[in-house]
């Protein structure tokens, strides 16, 4: 091979790689990346069963239900609407009532949210921002809400 | 009054600094070597000084001065001794100041340890040195002073995040930021080259002991990081993809590379402007991570505090930085000119695939990692990118890279025998066939995954040893000759070997966990009993348990192993820290081999306690892995031949041969 042709043999291998790396990119974007709901956003503009989103608002008061086993039922709401969410597995420490929550999965045909991961806030000062913005939006969100709870 | 001296300190760095920026700049434009000098000297007074304001912090948390407003937010006076010194840097405001006291202790090593470096050359890297830290020195002082006072002083602190409470965060930050700001020495030498629109191969030879020194505290860090999750979160797992996590394995990816490209650009010449710009694109993922960080454009654990002056300072420093030196690049990169030519299939040919590979997926990752932020800012829509995108594009981009590995160290300089490399790499193959079948056949889950991952993964460490054992010419030798012959392979040969089979270590832990763990979730009564991986865990009752600082809720269980042996207990706990309000899981860890048994709680119900068990087989490789690389690189850096000043000695039995 000339000079040239060692060159652009590089060239044309290393292009390759970089468009196989571009399509995996976008086909990834695509299929893999979650958005973000609040439960009237979900009302607004229903998501599909089986499309991967995250859910986020505060868990509602006296929601939280123990199924048989370590099955779990709450109701995430952002004020205005509810959705029932269904997990399986160990909550996070900081998970209670009338707190902050994002919860990531599918709708089940039911209706039902069935998460495969819960996120609570992991410091009491701590909302989780999709939240937190979420509720200014609706304007519940108070500022105190984030306070600390020691008087020091 | 001794925290006024800490702040003073800073001040009068800060003054240095801006004479460190400038000066030898001036003295290496006009040749004068007075001038020149002058950033030595101040180099390494503008690191005493920091040190000094650093030791003055530390004293604050360690006598618990709560008139100090950042020992108030982040320290209490009954937090155990260890953890009130690490909590120095576990807060926002603190681990700015290490960042800067590490970047400083960097110019100064420059200064100590660069006598017999060309003269222009030290002043232009120290001079550029001293504007990053005049930069962050800005920061600290009028966004993120840790001397604040608070008067009246309170009697009691407010604790430290729990969390942040371990040993593994004692050790994770100053291991990260000497690997994430050692690689401003990288960068500093790349601007000092372009400045001077001059580079050698002794350009090269000075700067891969750096970004070797910087590369293997990186991946201590990495690997604690990885480690305290595991360990302290209670989730099991150890990577997330975490935007965060991401902060700090992008200029790892990218300093690999450079680790690679300057090791062309030193042995033959060649890759000269890319070595440039892949030491300026380090440094700048370091600074994009910290502004990732540090700004509050992320929450995490590590977003302390959001405040959004903070983030605007620091992307002005990043714009500042990145910008200012990929202008200098594009102005002078043409006047470097380019050496070796050599045949796609050759040692050189290996390490551009490496390089291409390495730098595809750091910009992969960079994608996944701004493009949430990206859509956000423009349509306001707030998506995720998690782990699902990283899996897909960074594991079938990386597998490539994985399998040439082994071949790379066996091609010769200029033009390799692929076909000779292949049969060398015989017997490694060979052996991975039988690793791989015997997975198949013997592993609990009948797994493909995980033969072929396993295979990968001692596909690099037999690639490792047959580079070694090749080099030492076994089997052609008598066993005499082959240790006379090991004994003289330069040590670096020694740091490849390690770091390659590092690699693949950690490929088999992590293949091993994601394949072939076992994981339980049950409800448990006293008495009741969970299996995982042959370990019998019989849970005994939960017990109040008081710490210094906390109360934990112990849950305790009987271990029982696979031969009916009983093993003692574990414990896991629910653990309250009041002076925050904030509970914590505590894991319960019993390491096997190499293996680990993992035990978390979560909340009792009427029914019971929730447990999460998991059996990990093989887990601990992942980061045994990260120390064998680790090993590797200080290896190389005791190499003769990479010795800072140590006269060259060219032709080594390796060379001569190939």
């Amino acid at each position: 091979m000339t000079r040239k042709q060692k060159r652009a043999t590089i060239i044309a291998i290393g292009m390759c790689f970089l468009a196989v790396a571009a399509a995996l990119t976008f086909f990834a974007l695509g299929q893999q990346t979650s958005y973000f709901y609040m439960p009237a956003d979900v009302i607004a503009k229903p998501v599909a069963p089986g499309q991967r989103i995250r859910l986020g608002g505060l868990v509602e008061k006296g929601s939280i239900e123990r199924m048989d086993g370590t099955h779990v039922k709450f109701a995430v709401t952002d004020g205005e609407h509810t959705v029932k969410v269904g997990y399986e597995g160990i909550l996070p420490d900081l998970f209670r009532e009338e707190q902050g929550v994002v919860t990531e999965g599918t709708f089940g045909p039911d209706g039902l949210f069935v998460a495969d991961s819960v996120l609570a806030k992991h410091d009491e000062n701590y909302m989780p921002r999709e939240v937190a913005d979420g509720l200014k939006e609706k304007g519940v969100w108070q500022e105190s809400e984030g306070g600390s709870k020691n008087g020091g | 009054m001794a925290v006024e001296l800490g702040h003073f300190a800073l001040v009068l760095a800060l003054a240095l600094s801006i004479v460190q920026a400038t000066v030898p700049l001036v003295g290496a434009r006009v040749k004068s070597y007075q001038l020149m000098r002058v950033g030595e000297t101040v180099a390494i007074a503008g690191f005493l000084l920091i040190l000094v304001s650093f030791t003055t912090l530390v004293h604050g948390y360690i006598v618990s001065d709560f008139s100090i407003l950042n020992v108030w937010e982040n320290s209490h006076s009954a937090k155990p001794m260890l953890f009130k010194i690490t909590g120095t840097w576990g807060n926002h405001e603190g681990s700015m100041l290490l960042w800067v006291m590490i970047l400083a202790f960097f110019a100064a090593m420059v200064a100590v340890f660069g006598r017999n470096l060309p003269p222009s050359l030290r002043a232009n890297v120290i001079a550029v040195q001293g504007m990053v830290a005049v930069a962050f020195l800005l920061f600290i002082l009028f966004t993120s002073n840790p001397f604040t006072r608070i008067i009246p002083a309170p009697i009691e602190g407010k604790d430290l995040n729990p969390l942040l409470q371990d040993i593994g965060l004692a050790i994770h930050p100053p291991l990260l930021y000497l690997g994430y700001v050692g690689f401003s020495i990288s960068f500093s030498f790349a601007v000092a080259a372009l400045i001077e629109g001059r580079i050698d191969a002794a350009w090269a030879r000075w700067v891969r002991p750096w970004t070797l020194l910087a590369w293997a505290f990186l991946t201590g860090g990495i690997a604690m990081g990885s480690y305290w999750a595991y360990y302290e979160l209670g989730w099991g797992g150890f990577w997330f993809w975490d935007p965060v996590e991401n902060a700090s394995f992008l200029p790892w990816l990218a300093g690999t590379a450079l680790l690679h490209s300057a090791i062309v650009m030193e042995k033959r010449s060649a890759l000269k402007i890319w070595t440039v710009l892949l030491a300026i694109l380090t440094f700048s993922l370091s600074l994009m991570g910290t502004f990732l960080v540090r700004s509050g454009v992320l929450t995490s654990v590590h977003a302390f505090a959001t405040d959004p002056a903070r983030g605007v300072f620091i992307l002005i420093i990043l714009l500042l930085f990145i910008g200012g030196s990929l202008a200098l690049f594009g102005l002078r990169a043409s006047s470097l000119t380019s050496g070796g030519l050599f045949h796609p299939i050759s040692r050189e040919g290996a390490l551009v695939l490496n390089n291409l590979i390495l730098s595809t997926c750091t910009a992969t990752v960079l994608i996944g990692t701004l493009y949430p932020l990206l859509i956000e800012a423009l349509t306001g829509e707030k998506i995720s990118v998690g782990a699902p995108f990283f899996n897909l594009t960074f594991i079938p981009l990386v597998v490539p890279l994985l399998l040439a590995v082994p071949f790379g160290p066996l091609l010769a300089w200029k033009r390799g025998d692929l076909l000779g490399a292949a049969q060398r790499l015989q017997f490694a193959f060979g052996a991975v066939l039988v690793v791989m079948i015997g997975t198949y056949f013997f592993s609990d889950k009948t797994s493909t995954a995980a033969a072929l991952g396993l295979g990968l993964g001692f596909w690099l460490i037999f690639g490792a040893l047959t580079d070694i054992a090749f080099k030492a010419g076994v089997g052609k030798n008598s066993l005499s000759v082959v240790f006379s012959r090991l004994k003289g392979l330069p040590l670096s040969v020694f740091g490849t070997a390690f770091a390659h089979a590092g690699i693949g270590l950690t490929v088999i832990g992590l293949v091993s966990v994601t394949t072939l763990q076992i994981e339980r979730i049950v409800l448990m009564k006293p008495n009741d009993v969970v299996e995982a991986g042959g370990y019998t865990l019989k849970f005994s009752g939960v017990t109040p348990f008081k710490g210094p600082n906390f109360t934990e809720d112990q849950a305790r269980f009987d271990l029982t192993g696979p031969d009916g042996r009983r093993l003692g207990e574990i414990a896991a706990a629910k653990r309250l820290y009041p002076a925050r309000g904030m509970p914590t899981t505590e894991a319960g860890i019993r390491t096997f081999g190499l293996s680990q048994l993992y035990v978390s709680i979560g909340e009792a119900t009427p029914n019971g306690l929730v447990v999460h068990a998991w059996w990990k087989p093989r887990v601990t490789l992942i980061w045994i892995g990260a120390l064998v690389m680790m090993f590797g690189g200080g290896l190389s850096l005791c190499d003769r031949r990479l010795r800072v000043g140590a006269p060259t000695r060219r032709k080594t039995a390796v060379e001569a041969e190939a």
